[in-house]
């Protein structure tokens, strides 16, 4: 009886706190969402939306940070997805599953994946300013100071370093859910191993490219680590019109009003409104992603 | 086989069955093989360039603190503050938010510097001559022969207890900086490790399965969070509140930081613990419960101990994570180099440090290298807990569930 009722203590306190901790997680969730709404809904308007930085960026619009962060995000998907895709295709349709190769490729995937962002930033500021832009400079423009600089190109580009085991991983995922017996089918009617991925595997895995590049652009807008010395500046007083020049980001601009501006204190709805727009922005694309995901999983079952 | 040699027309012999070279299956094979090596090389490149860039660490010893005193001995040091802004615009060199960080944290040094560290590595023979008077302000070069230890003297500073790389005297002790960086990763981890954990548990064995369906993205949708967002709402909200709570002095401190970055740890956790638990083999929990353990129980001795190593493996990622966060720790745990225990007490991180000061820097002369050395270990150690997490734990893991 005694120890009946021992157990039943020590089983009900467990239950109540792992249950306590999932509730604590998901209200953490809900109150960091809430908060921000409340600080950020008023300042939030089209006209913020639209317009340019003003006062020494106490007043006015987040326009440029907006641009700049679509810029980034868009060329980094265009280098990170088709190589991620390529990548994925060779894992599931090349390699042989217990092969080394196999084996070492997934382990390098898996550690980009945990390597600190800081690094990326590091290697790019190394090896894209440093070494790759020096280089062009060096032969193409016979010195002349242009590309070993910061810039829009090397800031996605190392972006695109840091998602893309993103994407690797999620098309992976959707080109294991394509069923054999439609590869099958495919190679007995004659068609090539190359035909067979170009026309039934890459197309049966569409939703997991683009779940790949949804997360990818989710994670690449909301990291500031990576851009703090590749490309992101603290204020451009005009748009970035090439590759080569410099770029604000949402991400960086809620970094520098809310530690560096002259007033903090002023330029706090400007600070949550921003942070706002990004979360919004990130927490709708992953919610895609999640959602996408969710199907696709019930497809395979 | 027997429709095979009663088929008249077909004959089928080794020539014509034998694979037909065509050359775009062999270029696509080549092509996407060399594609898929890239993120092997990726991990050779970035840590060979980071490395590379920190080597400046290991040489430039008596020229970083030659050059700084040759600048304060010509110019009067009020000077920079006023100059340094238009100064950090021009230069190629300085990078982002230079002139913000530079213009208020440390207005002196360097700027002035700049064009001689990074445009003539000639020059400092002769610097060296003139600068017998600078070595005298720093003890370390003062005992020895100004010419041949000098990297030592570089190395041996890295073990010092301050952190004051732009100063007169800059000196690069990283003490500081792994107390800060440890002391926020234990915060974290106690904060992180067992709510995730926790969490993990009610998903795989107490929660019914439909609610399990949303627990587990919801709380990845946590993962999802911006790291800067995360910051400025420990910035905020979080630091504010917890000093009318408890009521320390330093509003920024390394208890804030690390409860921000336990909210960045907990997904990690969260997640591959939740795999871990329920990757362990339903016989197990069915031999458990036939045995009449009621679902707790099962859940706690055997589920749990089961799982234990990919447990470990969770943790040991979600240290990685926090180890090398640089936004929350930028914005949320006061960056100021101390080396107490207190935990209210500011602290500064190693991957904050190279975040904060790396646009200040001039390329190419110690600082520089310091920064990117202390990019370098964070690069091994985050590579090295990925790869005991891969193997000795998938190791262990499948040994224990096969039950060898």
């Amino acid at each position: 009886m005694k120890i009946r009722l021992k157990n039943k203590i020590i089983g009900g306190t467990v239950t109540a706190a792992s249950a306590l901790s999932v509730i604590l997680i998901l209200g953490i969730i809900v109150i960091m969402l809430v908060v921000t709404f409340i600080g950020g809904k008023d300042t939030l308007t089209w006209k913020f939306l639209t317009t340019f930085p003003e006062e020494g960026m106490m007043k006015g619009g987040i326009f440029p940070a907006i641009y700049g962060t679509a810029l980034l995000v868009i060329i980094m998907s265009i280098a990170a997805v088709p190589f991620g895709t390529i990548t994925a295709i060779y894992l599931t349709e090349y390699a042989h599953e217990k092969s080394w190769i196999a084996q070492t490729i997934r382990f390098a995937v898996r550690t980009l994946a945990t390597v600190p962002s800081i690094i990326f930033g590091l290697f790019g500021l190394g090896f894209f300013i440093k070494f790759v832009g020096a280089g062009m400079d060096n032969w193409f423009l016979g010195g002349h100071l242009k590309w070993a600089q910061p810039n829009l190109l090397w800031g996605s580009l190392t972006m695109a370093l840091l998602t893309l085991p993103v994407v690797i991983v999620s098309v992976e995922e959707a080109i294991r859910t394509v069923p054999r017996e439609l590869r099958e089918a495919s190679l007995a009617l004659g068609a090539t191993k190359w035909q067979t991925i170009k026309r039934v595997v890459l197309p049966g895995s569409v939703s997991g490219i683009m779940t790949g590049t949804i997360l990818a652009v989710g994670r690449g807008a909301g990291e500031v680590a990576p851009i703090l010395f590749t490309g992101a500046a603290y204020y451009l007083a005009t748009l970035p019109t090439s590759v080569s020049d410099q770029f604000m980001n949402l991400g960086y601009h809620i970094y520098v009003m809310s530690t560096q501006s002259a007033n903090v204190d002023q330029a706090m709805p400007i600070q949550f409104a921003t942070t706002l727009v990004l979360l919004m922005l990130t927490f709708s694309l992953n919610l895609t992603a999640v959602l996408i995901r969710s199907r696709l999983r019930r497809r395979m079952k | 086989m027997n429709s095979n040699q009663a088929t008249p027309g077909l004959s089928f012999t080794a020539e014509s069955l034998r694979k037909k070279f065509r050359f775009s299956e062999f270029f696509a094979e080549k092509l996407i093989t060399s594609v898929a090596f890239l993120s092997i090389a990726l991990i050779i490149l970035i840590f060979f360039f980071v490395f590379r860039e920190s080597l400046p660490a290991f040489k430039h010893r008596p020229k970083a603190t030659t050059e700084q005193q040759k600048i304060t001995d010509g110019n009067k040091p009020e000077s920079y503050g006023s100059s340094d802004t238009e100064a950090g615009s021009q230069k190629p060199e300085t990078y982002g938010g230079a002139e913000a960080s530079a213009g208020e944290n440390k207005p002196e040094t360097y700027t002035g510097s700049e064009p001689a560290a990074a445009n003539k590595p000639e020059s400092y023979g002769l610097v060296k001559d003139t600068s017998i008077s600078a070595d005298e302000v720093n003890p370390d070069a003062s005992l020895r022969p100004s010419s041949e230890p000098e990297s030592e003297g570089s190395l041996s500073s890295l073990f010092s207890n301050e952190w004051f790389p732009v100063s007169e005297n800059p000196r690069y002790g990283l003490i500081p900086l792994f107390v800060g960086t440890l002391k926020v990763t234990l915060i974290a981890m106690l904060f992180a490790a067992p709510i995730a954990i926790f969490a993990a548990l009610f998903s795989s064995s107490f929660a019914p399965a439909w609610l399990r369906e949303w627990i587990k993205p919801a709380i990845e949708l946590l993962a999802g969070f911006p790291s800067v967002v995360i910051g400025f709402f420990a910035l905020m909200v979080m630091a504010t509140f917890l000093q009318n709570l408890f009521g320390y002095e330093t509003r920024l401190n390394s208890f804030v930081g690390g409860i921000a970055m336990a909210l960045a740890a907990i997904p990690v956790i969260f997640t591959i613990t939740e795999d871990a638990l329920t990757a362990i083999p339903a016989s197990y929990k069915e031999a458990s419960l036939a045995l009449g353990a009621s679902k707790w129980q099962t859940a706690v001795f055997v589920t749990l101990p089961a799982a234990t190593p990919g447990i470990f493996a969770a943790v040991l990622l979600g240290v990685g994570r926090v180890f090398g966060e640089t936004m929350i720790a930028l914005m949320a745990t006061g960056n100021a180099a101390l080396s107490g225990l207190n935990p209210f007490e500011s602290v500064r991180t190693l991957a904050a440090t190279i975040g904060a000061e790396m646009a200040e820097v001039v390329f190419g002369d110690m600082h520089y290298g310091v920064l990117f050395l202390i990019g370098s270990m964070l690069f091994i150690f985050n590579f090295s807990i990925n790869a005991v997490a891969e193997f000795y734990v998938k190791g262990k893991l499948v040994k224990k569930i096969q039950g060898k």
